[in-house]
């Protein structure tokens, strides 16, 4: 068991230090120098202030450095939990844009790939067993896991939000609120929540059922379920035995959808302007600032290494068969 | 009689029509006997036996019936057949090694089945019963998994019988067995009648040799037809119709593992049972056949407990 999570702990070390080195990478091989578009906003006439300030830049970057220096500097401030100064919020720590954005962007992901996760199979199970629920939830699940993130966010925000006013399009909150611990501001926030929420939850929600449903028939046809059968047990018996286990591929896709997931809840940031990872990333993007893209990704990744993580824990837990095998080994 | 089985059919649905896979056997079981089913592959032996206890979703009760200790089964509805199941017919699959739940304790998954039943789980028993095929304990606490393919047909055997059915089937349980293993898994089965665990038994295999050394009597089939039923030494040493001689005489010398090689000792192929044409389903294969064979010939007492349906033979 300890040799297992060893390994598995080494390959998520090992995914996370290329994450880190990709990281670093990228903004820098991106075309455009970002000292150079930020002066042009700073908008300096004279030529000899101009050099100074990129000097000044240059230095507080680090950017004047051999890039092997820059590369350890980045891990060096890596682990003191610096990422560095925002260049498109100029001077605010790229630390401090991300952890304000992180609890959005948590509190969207995680209910809705939990719930799409668990309602998703309840319905997926409920739908392997009767015909009628087979021939509404099924083609309904085809429907939303062929929507695009992208396209159902803008149909909602378009439809409740701009044609019927029902919901706010945009923010995390109200401009005119100031956020505090009041009822008031609670019920704003959960406002402003629902409907990207929502639009996540229904996308993933038609994968999950789809996949429970075929592993449930699959299991239902089953050598055990078969002989179960035949010993004339109750089908409520077979059923909870083929739930059970027609869980466990589900939390393997899990783990493999996880990312997919995160950057389908980036996109619907994005759209219903919600001021989480997603929209960070979009003017980071906008405005070269790489320091921030940096952070963000990292962020992100670590997130899903962390999750994924947990994803494996819970299924040695859950599937005794690994558990077994891995005691086997030991012995 | 435990069993009795009277002019049984059983077709699988199909696009093309129905496969009259079981077409019009009779024949009944005392209390205590083992019944050897054989017959080449194809002929119904499969089908026989799951419509004694569970057809499943292709098949259909066409006529006959069948009485256990007296009651009529209700074959042809799944949900009134599940009070007998487990209790007066039961099943060892041949699919042992996946029997079980993969992801339950052996133990637990008995409990829930029996209490799913409403039976009340009698530890000593099922402690004595798993000492008799010499399993330990501790099997309970274990998952399917943890037990080698050998243990696990062990275990599915307790399990199947420990609610002393009238009548165990076993189909084609020791084809994946080496032989040593295949003695054993007879000599097990035949402890359990003489226990009484089971009444009566019927015993489905390619194997002649081996249904020999368990069987009180064997019933060969021929194309979805009773062929021939008799004691097993008569069977063996004095089979009246054309078939069970070829197959008798295509065999090697008893004891000798010939499974692999499936009965193809007769030249030709069993005719489809899509449409088949009237007659004897024998006719394109038989040496003796002559105009009368494209009558259907009717099983007859040729002598006592000695059924042959074949016109040479009454
Ligand atoms: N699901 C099905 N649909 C249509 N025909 C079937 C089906 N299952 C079996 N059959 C046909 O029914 C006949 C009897 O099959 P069955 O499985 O009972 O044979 P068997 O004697 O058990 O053969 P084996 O020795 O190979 O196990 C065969 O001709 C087969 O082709
Ligand atoms: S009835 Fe005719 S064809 Fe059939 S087995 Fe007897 S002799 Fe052969
Ligand atoms: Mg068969």
């Amino acid at each position: 068991m300890r040799r297992y999570f060893g390994r598995k702990l080494l390959i998520y070390g090992l995914t996370f230090f290329m994450a880190v080195t990709v990281n670093w990478l990228v903004p820098r091989l991106m075309p455009g120098d970002p000292v150079a578009s930020m002066l042009a906003r700073a908008r300096v006439a004279q030529p000899e202030a101009q050099e100074a300030l990129r000097v000044y830049y240059n230095n507080l970057f680090g950017f004047d450095l051999p890039w092997w220096q820059q590369y350890l500097n980045s891990w060096g401030s890596l682990f003191r939990g610096d990422f560095g100064i925002s260049l498109w919020a100029f001077p605010t720590p790229v630390a401090d844009l991300l952890t304000r954005a992180v609890p959005y962007s948590l509190a969207l992901l995680v209910p809705s790939i939990l719930l799409s996760w668990v309602v998703g199979n309840r319905l997926g199970a409920l739908a392997a067993r009767r015909k009628v629920l087979d021939n509404t939830v099924l083609p309904v699940s085809y429907v939303l896991t062929a929507t695009p993130y992208l396209w159902l966010a803008a149909l909602m925000a378009w439809g409740f939000g701009v044609v019927w006013g029902i919901f706010p399009v945009a923010g995390g909150y109200s401009f005119s609120m100031t956020p505090s611990f009041t009822w008031d501001f609670f019920v704003d926030l959960f406002w402003h929540w629902l409907l990207p929420f929502s639009s996540l939850f229904l996308v993933a929600l038609g994968g999950w059922a789809i996949g429970m449903r075929n592993v449930i028939i699959y299991e239902l046809e089953s050598d055990y379920a078969n002989y179960m059968s035949a010993l004339g047990a109750p089908q409520k018996l077979i059923r909870r035995y083929a739930f059970r286990n027609a869980v466990l591929p589900q939390i393997t896709g899990l783990a493999l959808q996880l990312g997919v997931l995160v950057a389908g809840a980036l996109v619907t940031e994005i759209v219903f302007s919600y001021p989480g990872l997603g929209s960070l990333i979009l003017a980071a993007i906008q405005n070269k600032d790489f320091f921030l893209l940096q952070g963000a990704f990292l962020f992100i990744v670590l997130g899903v290494l962390i999750a994924n993580f947990i994803i494996d824990v819970v299924y040695v837990i859950v599937d005794p068969r690994t558990r077994v095998g891995m005691v086997g080994a030991a012995a | 009689m435990t069993l009795e089985v009277d002019d049984l059919r059983v077709y699988y649905r199909t696009l093309k029509g129905d496969v009259q896979a079981l077409d019009g056997v009779s024949f009944g079981l005392r209390d205590g006997e083992i019944l050897g089913l054989a017959g080449e592959s194809g002929c119904g032996k499969t089908t026989l036996g799951k419509a004694l206890i569970r057809l499943d979703g292709r098949m259909k009760h066409v006529g006959g019936s069948v009485t256990l200790d007296g009651q009529v089964l209700p074959i042809g509805e799944d949900a009134k057949m599940n009070p007998y199941r487990f209790k007066q017919v039961s099943l060892i699959p041949q699919y042992s090694m996946s029997a079980m739940n993969p992801t339950r304790k052996i133990g637990r998954m008995v409990r829930e089945l029996l209490e799913s039943r409403r039976e009340k789980l009698d530890l000593d028993e099922l402690h004595q019963r798993l000492e008799l095929v010499e399993l330990p304990k501790d099997v309970l606490g274990k998952y399917p998994i943890e037990l080698s393919g050998g243990m696990k047909q062990r275990m599915v055997m307790v399990i199947s019988t420990l609610l002393n059915p009238s009548l165990l089937i076993a189909d084609e349980i020791t084809s994946a067995l080496d032989v040593s293993t295949q003695k054993a898994v007879v000599t097990t089965l035949k402890g359990f009648r003489d226990r009484g665990f089971v009444k009566s038994m019927i015993f489905i295999t390619h194997d002649i040799s081996l249904t020999n050394q368990l069987a009180d009597t064997i019933m060969v089939m021929y194309a979805g037809k009773l062929a021939e039923k008799a004691p097993a030494s008569t069977v063996v040493n004095a089979p009246k119709h054309p078939y069970t001689q070829l197959l008798i005489s295509s065999l090697p010398e008893v004891g000798v593992r010939y499974a692999d090689k499936r009965l193809t000792g007769i030249p030709g192929n069993p005719p489809s049972l899509l449409k088949p044409e009237p007659g004897c389903r024998f006719r394109a294969r038989c040496p003796l056949a002559f105009e009368k064979c494209a009558e259907d010939p009717p099983p007859v007492e040729v002598e006592k407990d000695h059924v042959v349906a074949c016109w040479k033979a009454a």
